[in-house]
């Protein structure tokens, strides 16, 4: 078992990092009722652990007690049937599912099953009415049409169960469903804390940890916590006893984009494009979201550049991303900013080195 | 086990004003309908304002005390933009029930039940124009038996016939002491703790809007228990802390980029919301006194370019830092438009 599920708090009592959330969860739940919460905050923060540790806070063990299941939904929309096929995964008093896989008939997703869970609710063993929890990730990527079917759907069905929603940014989830929520913030840990978690698994699985090693990997995490957990047992199997100026293995795909702003920042012309075209390809076959890698690629330019150019390469950065979204194919606009960065950076060149 | 289920009413509808003249702050409409209420006569009726200030309350308000509990049903439609509303609805669910005929004036338990019903159409800007143009006709041919009560937040949306037959009222946004009082009273039932900085906190972050003020103070309130601070209110309500944002201005002054980048990269790790961001920098720009018009208008145009793309489902780093190397540029007198041609 990977250590990041090994070491992953199972109550909210076990919480380290986001102790005051935790405890004021606690508080939440312990007077036998819960509002629908929306929990937002970066990637690796911990909150799919804290929306786990309540589950269990409000329906015991038996929250862990979770089965895949493969389902698919037959729906009828007036002339026609959609087939839909959406991966759940369910315990007897909560159902956990990301709608936005299924694309843009998410809308359907979201108003069949949360229809079929009022339906079905749980009566514990003295006959009183309880709830269900749904706990929908990625709410951030569900399309307008499905958020404001799911703000009437919240209102019409809130007596049977609880929404938890959980998402990376709540800027993209509309004011209607926030307002219906309870919006709890979850930070990424500071270095500290980071380091603080490290110690207590080194601990736990009796390590020696060389002072400053915890804060090296804590530092390149990003202040991401599974990040910074993932990189502490590499190094485990790549070389213990731990010394403190032991390298860090980076990302092979951060290696590679590394790579690609290193080639670009040589040589600006139509062939070098061409080049970089085919290890970008490389890179959304194996499946890193284009947005990242634009980001991770305008990361390792800016630590390459002049002040004076970042305002512009920063600029354009945001114009293709903005574009990419919009557009279909992420290809063309990953590709337009290198040929963009390129000529900015060659117009550069020249007007100072003549 | 599941737990047991309590009737968790949001504190929203539990005091929510039962009668017309418990609404707050919105003397003239009290007046005119206090008066209805007495000659069991009315016109058709537009209320518009900002949220929160009470337009569906008044209108349920009135619909309730005209009718009473009995025959509230069959005498009242309530549609809001929930229900479809498209024209399809508009021809068939409103116009039949609009032409239904209703008994003579009778007095029935003390409500004065006058012989028409009424029909809510609450926000009434989300509906279609051409769904608005069918209401025409019917509004003026079912007026004997009918009255039309019209919510909207934007006047300007709802088409000139609509507005011209109706009787116009605007909600005004609530002054700090009734909000107080209201709030206070409303701590006062559940057993609140509320110090004075953190009731004029709330005041301030609702923005004249008491339904959203209620909101934070239930959050709050399971959140963190009875005694709430001022700090509670803030996290609750996901307004950013002032000195995240000074601190981002104050880097974008500073004409530093790396310094503006980590800030960008602390605001997106702490989790804010980065549309938020944007509104609260807005207010700072706006209110800097230090800064010449025509920063203000670059920086305001860039802010309204990204909050677009927000929209759009743009990424939010990309885009905040694009904001602080707009800002920055036009704060430190840096050239400004990236064209095409270079």
């Amino acid at each position: 078992m990977l250590w990041v599920d090994k070491y992953r708090p199972k109550t909210l009592a076990q919480v380290i990092v986001h102790e005051d959330i935790a405890q004021n969860l606690t508080k939440l739940v312990t007077e036998q009722d819960c509002p629908h919460l929306l929990f937002y905050g970066p990637s690796g923060s911990g909150k799919k652990t804290l929306i786990m540790a309540l589950l269990r806070q409000i329906f015991g063990p038996s929250a862990e007690k979770v089965k895949v299941e493969n389902r698919n939904w037959k729906i009828d929309a007036g002339s026609r049937t959609i087939d839909l096929e959406l991966t759940t995964l369910a315990s007897t008093n909560h159902v956990e599912l990301s709608p936005s896989d299924v694309g843009f008939q998410d809308r359907y997703i979201v108003q069949e099953i949360i229809k079929e869970m009022a339906k079905n609710r749980p009566i514990d063993t003295k006959g009183k009415k309880g709830f269900k929890v749904l706990v929908l990730n990625e709410v951030d990527k569900l399309s307008r049409e499905a958020q404001h079917s799911l703000r009437r759907t919240m209102e019409k069905y809130s007596a049977s169960c609880r929404l938890i929603l959980c998402c990376n940014s709540s800027s993209k989830v509309t004011e209607a469903i926030r307002s219906r929520c309870l919006n709890i913030r979850i930070n990424a840990p500071s270095a500290e804390q980071i380091v603080k978690v490290l110690e207590f698994i080194g601990k736990k699985e009796g390590l020696q940890i060389p002072s400053g090693f915890a804060a090296r990997i804590a530092e390149k995490s990003n202040r991401n916590l599974r990040r910074a957990i993932l990189s502490f047992e590499t190094c485990r199997v790549q070389q213990y006893p731990f010394t403190s100026n032991q390298a860090i293995p980076p990302m092979d795909w951060e290696e590679y984009i590394s790579e690609i702003a290193t080639d670009i920042m040589k040589e600006q012309s139509p062939k070098r494009l061409f080049q970089v075209r085919g290890k970008v390809y490389e890179l959304l076959i194996n499946c890193i979201p284009p947005e990242i890698v634009l980001k991770r690629l305008l990361h390792e330019l800016l630590k390459k550049l002049d002040a004076e150019l970042k305002h512009e390469v920063c600029h354009w950065a945001a114009y293709y991303e903005h574009r990419m979204r919009l557009g279909q194919k992420a290809i063309f606009h990953i590709e337009a900013f290198v040929a963009k960065f390129m000529s900015i950076y060659k117009a550069f060149l020249i007007a100072t080195f003549g | 086990m599941a737990p047991v289920l309590q009737s968790s009413q949001p504190w929203v509808e539990k005091y929510r004003p039962k009668q017309v003249r418990d609404v707050a702050h919105q003397d003239e409409v009290v007046r005119v309908l206090t008066n209805t209420l007495e000659t069991a006569n009315c016109p058709h009726m537009l209320f518009y304002g900002p949220p929160g200030t009470g337009k569906t309350t008044t209108a349920l308000a009135i619909a309730h005390q005209l009718f009473g509990p009995e025959l509230y049903k069959s005498r009242v439609l309530e549609l809001n933009a929930s229900d479809d509303r498209g024209i399809n609805v508009v021809r068939t669910k409103i116009k039949d029930f609009a032409a239904v005929a209703v008994g003579s004036a009778q007095r029935q338990g003390g409500y004065p039940c006058p012989p028409f019903k009424i029909i809510i159409l609450d926000e009434a800007d989300s509906m279609t124009e051409d769904a608005q143009n069918a209401l025409r006709r019917t509004m003026e041919t079912y007026s004997k038996v009918t009255r039309f009560f019209f919510i909207c937040n934007y006047i300007s949306r709802i088409i000139e016939p609509l507005a011209s037959r109706c009787a116009k009222f605007r909600f005004k946004p609530l002054s700090d002491e009734i909000m107080s009082s209201r709030i206070l009273h409303i701590c006062d039932q559940e057993g609140l703790n509320l110090d004075s900085e953190a009731l004029s906190t709330l005041s301030s972050i609702s923005q004249g809007d008491l339904r959203r003020a209620i909101t934070y103070l239930q959050g709050a309130a399971r959140l963190f228990g009875s005694s709430i601070s001022s700090k509670d209110l803030l996290s609750v309500s996901g307004v950013i802390p002032v000195e995240v944002v000074e601190a981002l201005y104050a880097a974008c002054k500073s004409g530093n980029f790396d310094l503006a980048n980590k800030e960008v990269n602390n605001i997106i790790a702490e989790g804010y919301p980065v549309s938020q961001m944007l509104s609260q920098l807005f207010d700072v720009v706006v209110e800097a006194d230090d800064v010449p018009d025509e920063q203000k208008a670059r920086i305001c145009k860039s802010l309204a370019e990204a909050d677009k793309r927000l929209v759009d489902g743009a990424d939010e780093y990309l885009q905040l830092l694009d904001v602080a190397s707009n800002t920055m540029r036009a704060l430190c007198n840096m050239p400004q438009e990236f064209s095409f041609e270079t």
